[in-house]
């Protein structure tokens, strides 16, 4: 088993609820300060967003704030480079479209992301029929790749995700880009389907923006990942003391959720 | 595989080679999946392909005829012939296509398209289908090229459409692809996305050069009865590369040259490097981090900085060959093939016309029997030329 999942599943042994936030890596120059923030108000592990040009499951949120980085120059070597400054206990995960790591080079973009502290990766646009080369480059830096489980996968398609998934499973609450999210989704079924075929961890995402919807998610979960509502706060000027406000408020939605069965 | 069996099916997850295959969001893969197995069931049934068939002839104005150009001909040194997309409905072969996709949406029992388009004639074609079907349609469109292509939009909108201006990234052809996938996912129930090339997941570049396979089924069979027999070249123009997949198609397991012209600030194949976007891997043309990078032409539908991943195969396997044509180049033929053969070609053509000009007596052997597929006319570039031309003076 990968160490991340190790991690998350004694995080889940523990009784605690994971919250991930999701960074767009170089959105500013202090970023790395905004992921130790995030940290010390209690996040669990955090999801470190490599920015590329065309962000197909993203929407115009998150849009930006990747364009942003993008003109201020992020590659993931810079990413890797920042992130030799950051002292965290927590582990991190990297989130960004395959073809930044195809063009690096697989064996070289796992290993160099591995070496810079990234002990997982979560890549929306890999299908699970194109990865087999991506996955042998993750096992052997230890990297654990998380799998997405959509609303719309079908039962054959949750066998193949759920049990390959490593670190944990991704549920996606929405049939729907980030940051778009009215309803309640469909968190609960699609966690259930995962839970039904594997025990890895699994978390929410996909339109968690507030407290309220985070403490919902997680009482049907293992966990909760909040991006847009984060990327907005920062795009809109947020400083340190904002995201320690604004994670603290979901720790504490999620802390006096009734642990789940 | 064997030179027999070029442009044949591509193996089962939708690979021509290394390149193609499906590389979409999970929440995509069942729509992804139910499109190839619905495509496959109607491909292979006659009365969806005869519905087709009739559909293309009494709406779409097939068969379009091929074309000999006798006074260019002269002028070159060489035997030429157009295949004359320029006449099917809508003023290019994108009808091929999306008669054969409408009448898919209609049989998955799906109400509404959405589609993307760069210069706008996808989009029109679409709303065109989609008006004659009776289904609901949306098309997305850069910013920047709905206010290049107005007169496009308003096309769209007087054929029933809804037309959303892509405020993201570029603002052009490749972010309209990006944000038709994004708003294909939260409507992936009722709606089908009707792409324009043979580009993006499987089956889509397949699909669409097997509706546009029509072209070079026809054109070799009516060169054959004009008694001209195979073609020493069979040239296209490429965007995505969906005319020239549709006319090679035709002719891809003879002795014809296949050559695709793409636009010089566009081209996949010569600058371009393996890379995924938009569905597929592909040759593309990105920086050295992997960013995509945009395309630059003077026609709108040559305007994207990929090429669909059969071609990115006939490409490295050698079957085809890939050159590109400046803009600069571009009017001189335009005006060439209007003034010799009274046909205003769209400016995408142009780019074939002017690869051949330009070759003429060199890469192309004097004498050589030549077929141009015109896949589009000029009536959407003449304001465009106008002012290029005038400020020219
Ligand atoms: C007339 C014409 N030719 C060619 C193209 C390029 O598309 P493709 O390469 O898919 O044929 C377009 C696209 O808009 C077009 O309108």
């Amino acid at each position: 088993m990968k160490h991340l999942e190790q991690q998350l599943r004694a995080l889940r042994s523990s009784g605690r609820k994971a919250l991930v936030p999701y960074f767009v890596a170089g959105l500013t120059p202090d970023w790395i300060q905004h992921v130790e923030a995030a940290v010390l108000a209690g996040a669990d592990a955090v999801e470190i967003g490599v920015p590329f040009s065309d962000p197909m499951i993203d929407g115009v949120v998150i849009q930006e704030g990747v364009l942003r980085s993008l003109e201020a120059g992020t590659t993931l070597d810079s990413v890797c480079k920042d992130l030799s400054s950051l002292s965290t206990h927590v582990p991190l995960v990297a989130m960004t479209y395959y073809n930044i790591f195809f063009h690096y080079g697989l064996e070289r973009a796992a290993g160099k992301i591995a070496a810079s502290g990234l002990s997982g990766a979560i890549v929306p646009d890999l299908t699970i029929e194109e990865s087999s080369d991506w996955r042998v480059a993750c096992d052997a830096h230890d990297l654990a790749n998380v799998f997405i489980v959509a609303p719309s996968s079908t039962p054959d398609r949750v066998a193949l995700l759920a049990p390959a998934s490593e670190g944990f499973c991704y549920a996606s609450a929405r049939m729907a880009v980030t940051g778009r999210a009215a309803d309640e989704g469909d968190a609960k079924r699609v966690v259930g389907e995962v839970r039904a075929i594997s025990d890895v961890p699994v978390y929410v995402g996909i339109g968690i923006g507030t407290p309220e919807q985070a403490r919902e998610a997680s009482m049907v979960s293992d966990g909760v990942i909040v991006g847009t509502a984060l990327v907005q706060l920062i795009l809109d000027g947020g400083d340190v003391h904002a995201i320690e406000d604004f994670i603290g408020s979901f720790r504490r939605a999620i802390d006096i959720a009734p642990v789940s069965a | 595989m064997s030179e027999s069996s070029f442009m044949s099916s591509p193996d089962a997850r939708g690979h021509f080679g290394e390149f193609g295959g499906r590389f979409v969001p999970e929440a995509l893969m069942p729509a992804c999946l139910e499109l190839e197995s619905a495509f496959r069931d109607a491909w292979a049934d006659a009365a969806f392909q005869h519905e087709y068939r009739t559909v293309l002839k009494e709406f779409g104005g097939r068969p379009t005829p091929v074309t000999p150009l006798p006074r260019l001909s002269e002028r070159l040194g060489l035997e030429l012939y157009a295949k004359r997309e320029d006449l099917a409905h809508t003023g290019s072969h994108k009808i091929n296509n999306v008669v054969g996709q409408t009448l898919l949406t209609k049989r998955m029992g799906k109400t509404r398209v959405i589609a993307e388009t760069g210069a706008g004639q996808h989009g029109v074609a679409t709303a065109t289908a989609a008006a004659r079907f009776g289904l609901e349609c949306t098309v997305y469109m850069g910013e920047v090229d709905t206010k290049r292509q107005v007169l496009n939009v308003f096309r769209m909108e007087l054929l029933g459409a809804t037309v959303v201006p892509v405020t993201s990234g570029s603002r052009t052809l490749k972010d309209a692809v990006n944000e038709a996938m994004r708003e294909w996912v939260s409507c992936v129930n009722d709606t089908h996305y009707c792409l324009g090339s043979v580009m993006g997941p499987h089956p889509f570049p397949w699909m669409v050069r097997e509706l546009q396979s029509i072209i070079g089924i026809e054109a070799s069979a009516q060169l054959h009865d004009m008694g001209v027999g195979t073609p020493d070249l069979v040239v296209a123009c490429v965007g995505g590369g969906s005319n020239a997949a549709g006319v090679f198609a035709g002719f891809a397991n003879t002795s014809a040259r296949l050559v695709g012209v793409e636009a010089a600030g566009g081209s996949a194949v010569g600058m371009g490097s393996p890379g995924v976007l938009h569905g597929m891997k592909s040759l593309l043309i990105q920086d050295e981090f992997g960013q995509i990078e945009e395309a630059h032409s003077i026609s709108a539908g040559l305007d994207y900085p990929g090429i669909g991943p059969e071609h990115a195969f006939l490409a490295t396997s050698g079957r085809a060959e890939y050159q590109a044509i400046g803009d600069d180049e571009v009017l001189g033929a335009l005006k060439v093939l209007s003034e010799l053969e009274g046909i205003i070609p769209a400016l995408e053509t142009a780019h074939a016309v002017a690869w051949i000009m330009k070759e003429a007596g060199g890469a192309i052997p004097k004498g050589s029997k030549v077929l141009l597929n015109l896949s589009g006319r000029g009536d959407k570039d003449v304001a465009q030329v106008r002012e290029i031309l005038r400020a020219e003076g």
